[in-house]
């Protein structure tokens, strides 16, 4: 049975300049219950394609310090559970969005996958819309059997 | 992000040094733009190995800056990819059009 280690909530206004923040933190977040450098590399890649995702599309790139992204984060001894959250626009059609190559912004040189680049290096996700507008990405990922151990003192 | 180029044989290595994201993609691609085209350079070598983190925003550019070559005929190669960078490039058919090419560079 997994046993919840730790939470943490943070509020980020959605800059692109934050983006590296974010994955930082999230990574240092799961350090406690040694994850692999894989695992570590797998959890600031998704982080990444959220928030840019945040600030691309929910936002628009508007980079105002009022558009804020809330990343909530759950340690339990097995498992990193990690929800983006925006205020945003919303996805009009999440199924067509999470298609690889889907892009709404072709000519921007964006190549459309980053669900597909969530999907693939976490072992799960569901994407949802906010009953007030914006979308929430909630991921999880499984750690190797080996790091469960938790470094203590 | 810093954009390292060198000349040489009519190959123009570039290095990436640093993380390619949604924060640094415009001056990456702006940087790359400034080298590439070279009536001289007839293939092009990019080096991966400082880069220490790209998301899929990196791969937008990097399609980005394959089409404008292709009309030129340089072709692009891609070296040294970290474990991270070469899951994406597999993930995503990359090295299809830009193919990895082992040793290099600057």
């Amino acid at each position: 049975m997994s046993e919840l280690i730790n939470t943490m909530s943070m509020q980020i206004p959605a800059k692109s300049e934050n983006e590296s923040f974010a994955r930082a933190v999230v990574a240092a977040f799961c350090v406690g219950i040694n994850p692999t450098i894989d695992e570590i590399s797998d959890i600031k890649t998704a982080v990444s394609e959220a928030v840019t995702n945040c600030v691309v599309h929910a936002y628009q790139k508007r980079q105002s310090k009022n558009d804020l992204i809330t990343i909530d984060c759950k340690l339990y001894s097995d498992m990193l559970e990690v929800k983006i959250s925006d205020h945003g626009v919303g996805i009009p059609d999440i199924k067509k969005a999470m298609e690889p190559f889907y892009t709404t912004e072709p000519d921007n040189e964006r190549s459309g996958m980053g669900f597909t680049v969530m999907q693939s290096f976490m072992d799960t996700i569901s994407v949802n819309n906010q009953d007030g507008g914006g979308t929430v990405v909630t991921m999880q990922k499984v750690f190797t059997k080996e790091n469960k151990q938790v470094s203590g003192e | 992000m810093e954009v390292l180029t060198r000349t040489h044989r009519n190959v123009l290595y570039i290095s990436l040094n640093g993380e390619l994201d949604e924060k640094t993609a415009e001056y990456t691609r702006l940087a790359l733009e400034q080298t590439m085209f070279n009536e001289k350079v007839n293939q092009i070598v990019i080096d991966l190995a400082n880069l220490s983190f790209m998301d899929s925003t990196g791969i937008g550019v990097l399609l980005g800056r394959y089409k404008k070559m292709k009309d030129h005929g340089v072709p692009i190669y891609i070296a040294n990819p970290s474990a991270q960078a070469e899951r994406i490039f597999q993930m995503t058919g990359l090295y299809k059009i830009m193919p990895k090419i082992k040793g290099a560079i600057l």
